[in-house]
């Protein structure tokens, strides 16, 4: 345990949740530690808007005096977290990454964070994103980019980019991000950890900020498969106040994470999810990996699945849709900014100027675009062709799983990249997502993993697991087979290989 | 050919509620018809008798006991709306001056 004290911020959630169970260890002394790590990198990584230090303080010490008490605490009690800062938590600042919802303090807690306390975990404070969630960088944040890591030159994937640093920097063991379109994978991949969209609707979306309401998805960020199953347990179920909540028990996640095994699994390679477009670096580590599920006992087998080519396509006019209704409560009139209102201008006056300057660039491009694909006599063409195209997908995801029980690729076509290299040409920074939005468009449930460093710039590759609605079980049955053997030969997690802060 | 033109896209920045400058009027303009062009590409998809997914997984008619809850306490709704006044939300004027 010596070893543990001084090293705290290194542990899994799962080797911390156990020594405090057992009383080698405080909860305060685990908040404590990581606070001070925050103090220690925070400043260069970027990855919090802002920390609760006193609460989460207060937080840890109430549940080790409940703990002292006798009191049984569940799997993660004690254990801090990195929160996105799209989801609402009473009484502090939610800003998703905008001015214009700078200082705004939402009045009630969203369903997560109620789980959240009511499994005791200990909120360190609200994470970086692109604002909004509409972005593959978290340059899109109105509040300065968060750094990868590994190379602080570099991107930490986007949308949750602070949840993803904060863990990959050691500045918390779990997090939680959202997933759109692969704001929760892509960030994993680039900063070789582990993140988890479950299947939509498995996950309560009452208090998140909604960028495309047929599409988000809050789950788990964390460095290990058995810390995400953990986390994923602890937030997901049904919710009465989502309507799209599924009513039917959470897959065991936890027991397949445990179990890690992928003897006579069929595996399916998604042929068009790679080859083409997908950095040399990326590929070798994938094929791998797949090497690897094979010598442990998969079948592995190719599938097809031809409309994932408009997957693209579709998903930036039904995301831009969305996003454009949804946004347009940011009118500055009950909360949030109000810009220009000087007693003469109109109202309408006042919300063209208040969401002008409340709306960065790429808010604004996506809300004028969903503009368009909405309006009459451009509808049909776009909104409704992209639907179509949506069930087409869906029908290639279910032809593919009467071959196979789950399906994988890359997770992203390329290592991070550097910040600014795509900050202003759009449709490349869409193209990080090539390989996680049909996912989302179909409402799988999807993991990506670490399995490896590019050879040719030594930054973590993502393999992304990808299973049909509510086996989201056998994400980790294949996620902890393939981390066990990967440990087995580094000797360690991958993450162990980023270079000191 | 242009999918968009600059007069269009200060069409829509009205109708979004945009007070886009004259400098961004530009630059989106020609953004928004690089991406329109690449979005347009689901048109080649043959789907004329494929229905349209609104929703990855259908759920249909929720209901839930019609039983009255709180809602937000009035001190609280103040506290994060911008303008308030006589305890209600103050808001510019709604019509024109005539």
């Amino acid at each position: 345990m010596a070893e543990m004290t001084t090293d705290l911020v290194r542990q899994p959630a799962a080797v911390l949740a156990k020594a405090m169970a057992e009383g080698e260890v405080s909860s305060e002394d685990v908040t404590r530690a990581h606070l001070e790590r925050i103090a220690e990198v925070d400043e260069q990584v970027h990855a919090f808007l802002h920390v609760l230090s006193d609460e989460a303080i207060s937080a840890a010490r109430a549940v080790d005096s409940r703990r002292a008490g006798g009191e049984a605490l569940g799997p993660l009690a004690g254990v801090p977290l990195a929160l996105k800062d799209v989801l609402t938590m009473k009484g502090v600042p939610t800003t998703c990454g905008s001015r214009i919802l700078e200082g705004w303090r939402p009045p009630y807690d969203s369903t997560v964070v109620e789980r959240l306390r009511a499994a005791d975990v200990i909120i360190l404070g609200k994470t970086n994103m692109d604002e909004f969630a509409m972005g593959s960088s978290t340059e899109h944040s109105a509040y300065g980019p968060t750094r990868n890591p590994w190379d602080l030159e570099r991107i930490p994937g986007g949308s949750g980019g602070g949840s993803s640093a904060s863990i990959a920097a050691f500045e918390a063991p779990l997090a939680i991000g959202t997933d759109t379109g692969g704001s929760i994978r892509q960030p994993a991949a680039v900063t070789g950890t582990v993140g988890v969209k479950p299947t939509y609707g498995g996950v309560s979306r009452y208090g998140l900020v909604a960028l495309a309401s047929s599409l988000d998805q809050a789950g788990p960020c964390a460095r290990t498969v058995m810390d995400a199953a953990l986390l994923h347990a602890a937030i997901a179920g049904h919710d009465p106040r989502d309507s799209t909540s599924i009513a039917a028990p959470v897959p065991d996640v936890v027991g397949a994470a445990e179990r890690g095994d992928v003897r006579g699994l069929r595996i399916g390679l998604v042929k068009e999810l790679g080859g083409e477009g997908y950095q040399a670096g990326v590929s070798q580590r994938f094929a791998e990996a797949v090497d690897i599920l094979t010598s442990l006992g998969a079948e592995v087998v190719e599938v097809s699945c031809p409309n994932f080519e408009y997957a693209l396509a579709a998903y930036y006019l039904i995301l831009p849709s969305e996003a454009s209704s949804n946004l347009a409560r940011f009118d500055g009139m009950r909360y949030g900014l109000r810009d220009g209102d000087d007693g003469q201008r109109s109202v309408e006056e006042v919300m063209a100027l208040t969401r002008e300057a409340g709306f960065g660039a790429e808010v604004k491009r996506r809300i004028m675009i969903g503009t368009y694909a909405l309006s009459s006599g451009y509808y049909d063409a776009y909104y409704g062709q992209a639907q179509k195209v949506r069930t087409l997908i869906t029908r290639d995801f279910a032809a593919a799983f009467e071959k196979a029980d789950v399906l994988i690729s890359p997770t992203a076509p390329t290592t991070a990249f550097r910040i600014g290299e795509k900050i202003d040409d759009p449709l490349a920074m869409y193209l990080n997502d090539i390989a996680t939005i049909p996912v989302n468009l179909a409402g799988n449930a999807a993991m990506s993993l670490p399995v490896g460093l590019a050879p040719e710039d030594g930054l973590p590759v993502g393999l992304q697991v990808m299973a049909p609605p509510m086996a989201d079980d056998r994400l980790y049955l294949v996620g902890a087979a393939l981390e066990a053997a990967l440990v087995d030969r580094w000797g360690h997690l991958l993450i162990e290989e980023a270079p000191e802060l | 050919m242009t999918a968009i033109t600059r007069a269009e896209v200060e069409h829509l920045a009205r109708l979004a509620r945009l007070q886009l400058s004259a400098d961004e009027l530009d630059h989106y303009a020609g953004q928004l018809d690089v991406i329109l062009q690449s979005v347009a590409r689901v048109s080649e998809v043959a789907a004329e008798d494929i229905p349209p997914t609104s929703h990855p997984i259908p759920v249909e008619n929720v209901y839930r006991e019609d039983v009255a809850r709180p809602g937000l306490d009035r001190s609280v709704v103040a506290a994060g709306a911008p303008a308030w006044e006589d305890d209600r939300f103050r808001v510019p004027r709604i019509l024109d001056e005539e």
